[in-house]
């Protein structure tokens, strides 16, 4: 399954309005709103607890909500007629019959839902996993029953894709893997919203993000305005702390003073290196820091943890 | 209704895609014939010995066939519950509820599909009653009925029978949802709960009108022959419901407790 297969799948858009999920009298999530938008990859952010799988099962009519809705399309999942052609769902606690192969697995799924069987190969073979398919998933890795549960989202080669925690057990490779299919599927019009509890998992891949901290809205909106507020950073450092200074400022290149050296306001460092190769001054330091956008998560999420 | 069609289809196939069924069923298969041929053998060497030991009106060749659902039926119990705790155990009602989000589609298939595994397990434990209990009989030199249409009736009845134990497995299940707890429940019920209350609801008349409607008592009514019935008691004089009352009540049970547990459990969230 390539880009090219669908060039556009139309995704329907998810609505989440005012919900509230209590468990005894524990709230996991508190009247919480937010949109997510077809073409669009958007990660659904906050620390392990903060109600994300919770909202997730409402939305698939897993968990009824105390208050609030949570709709695709307008509809409630429950009421869809072909869900697993409408939203395909991969979550956390990936849920398979230990004795059950992964192909007979997902030919169950598709019978439940009146898919054509011969999907299951074609998704078998987009997630990189034909080969073991016919191996009881008893003695699958984390990795492979990642792979399995994606398969069964794209089962049904749905317009939505609700997947808890995805990228969790996946080796470099597959992660590199994932992000660019998360791409691809989005830019075939899907709707795509993406769990994880680190930002930094999903920043490269999402194009909108939605974060949540103890069951609460704390920011919602696109990864560009968040990057914006947290301008990135080259630091650099020279056994002459006086001479790059001025080779900072021949440069025309503003910058603050730390213990660790020099934190210069720009996102090329190959600028700040050229500066200073002008300058004559020998450099001991010179990288990009990552942005301030981890941090400005950990912030965000704990400022509502603590509300 | 294709809904529900596409739901049976998936249903089957959850039963057929794992190891369980055919392991539970060779296991009952092998408990019915070591019971149906050892007791064949030893009531035909009786038999033999003084020209009929058996109460008047108690078809032997019937009474040892019937072993495949008196002592058989324990085994479609424990497969329709496990059909439902499993998906808890495993967590597969999540995929479950998700292809098919109108939870009562998926337990009507689900309890549908369990009562066919039950028919097959009484046509196979019939299979290994009448096979057992015909040789040893046969050996015994004994009248084995099989020419008669009363054993086939028979055979048909205990089928039915067996489809409701599996169905009343489903409900258990969908109402106690713990495995362990469904299996020890199970067990304990029928192989020491009931048996205790059966026999001694025979002390009064009322509480033996009252006995013969648990379950397994129905299911006696509604199989007609039974070692219970005929085992020490003297034969004649239990009250024994006829097989189309024993059906209902059966029937009533595996409803009962579908519904029970459609009501409490099934609906829960499934987190």
């Amino acid at each position: 399954m390539t880009a090219t297969d669908h060039p556009t799948v139309p995704g329907a858009p998810i609505e989440v309005r005012g919900l509230t999920k209590t468990f005894g009298g524990v709230t996991a999530v508190q009247d919480l709103s937010f949109d997510v938008r077809p073409g669009r990859v958007t990660g659904f952010l906050g620390p392990n607890g903060s109600g994300k799988t919770t909202t997730l099962r409402v939305l698939l009519g897993l968990v009824a909500p105390t208050a609030g809705t949570a709709t695709i399309g307008g509809r409630a999942y429950r009421d869809l007629t072909d869900p697993l052609r409408t939203v395909g769902a991969a979550l956390e606690a990936a849920s398979f019959h230990p004795g059950r192969t992964a192909r007979n697995h997902l030919r169950i799924q598709a019978m439940a839902d009146g898919i054509d069987l011969a999907r299951v190969q074609q998704v078998l073979d987009a997630v990189g996993m034909s080969e073991y398919a016919d191996r009881r998933v008893g003695g699958y890795s984390m990795g492979m029953r990642q792979r399995l549960g994606l398969a069964g989202a794209l089962l049904g080669d749905p317009g939505v894709l609700v997947l808890d925690e995805p990228i969790n057990g996946l080796d470099p490779e597959g992660i590199r893997w994932i992000r660019s299919f998360l791409r691809s599927l989005a830019a075939q019009g899907r709707t795509v919203i993406v769990s994880s509890h680190m930002l930094g998992e999903v920043q490269q891949s999402v194009d909108d993000v939605v974060i949540i901290a103890n069951g609460v809205l704390v920011r919602s909106g696109t990864i560009a305005d968040l990057e914006a507020e947290n301008p990135p950073v080259v630091l650099v450092d020279a056994p002459d702390r006086d001479a790059l200074a001025r080779a900072l400022q021949e440069a025309g290149l503003p910058f603050t003073f730390g213990s660790d050296g020099f934190r210069v306001a720009t996102h090329d460092a190959a600028l700040v290196g050229h500066a200073a190769f002008v300058a004559g001054v020998e450099l001991r330091t010179l990288h990009r820091l990552s942005t301030g956008l981890e941090d400005t998560f950990i912030a965000l999420t704990t400022r509502g943890a603590a509300a | 209704m294709t809904a529900f069609t596409q739901a049976l289809r998936a249903e089957v196939a959850k039963v057929t895609t794992t190891r369980m069924w055919w392991v539970i069923a060779i296991v009952m298969v092998g408990y019915v014939v070591l019971m149906a041929g050892g007791l064949g053998a030893a009531l035909g060497f009786a038999a033999g010995q003084d020209g009929g030991g058996l109460p008047p009106g108690v078809d032997l060749s019937s009474t040892i066939y019937s072993f495949a659902t008196g002592i058989g039926y324990v085994f479609p119990v424990i497969v329709g519950a496990l059909a439902v705790t499993g998906e808890f155990r495993h967590q597969t009602v999540t995929p479950t509820f998700l292809a098919v989000p109108r939870r009562g589609l998926a337990l009507g298939a689900k309890f549908v599909v369990q009562c066919g595994l039950g028919a097959l397990y009484g046509v196979l434990a019939f299979a290994a009653s009448i096979g057992a209990g015909a040789l040893a009989l046969g050996l015994a030199g004994l009248e084995t009925g099989l020419g008669t249409s009363a054993v086939w009736m028979l055979v048909a009845r205990g089928v039915v029978a067996m489809a409701l134990w599996s169905a009343i497995g489903v409900g258990l299940g969908a109402l106690v949802r713990n495995q362990v707890a469904a299996i020890v429940i199970v067990l304990a019920f029928t192989q020491f709960l009931e048996p205790i209350l059966r026999l001694v609801a025979l002390l009064t008349p009322v509480t033996q009108a009252i006995g013969q409607f648990l379950p397994g008592a129905a299911s006696d009514g509604l199989v007609g022959a039974s070692f219970l019935a005929v085992g020490g008691m003297g034969g004649g004089g239990i009250a024994i419901l006829d097989w189309w009352q024993g059906g209902l009540v059966l029937l009533a049970y595996a409803v009962l407790t579908t519904v029970g547990g459609y009501l409490t459990t099934w609906r829960k969230d499934v987190t």
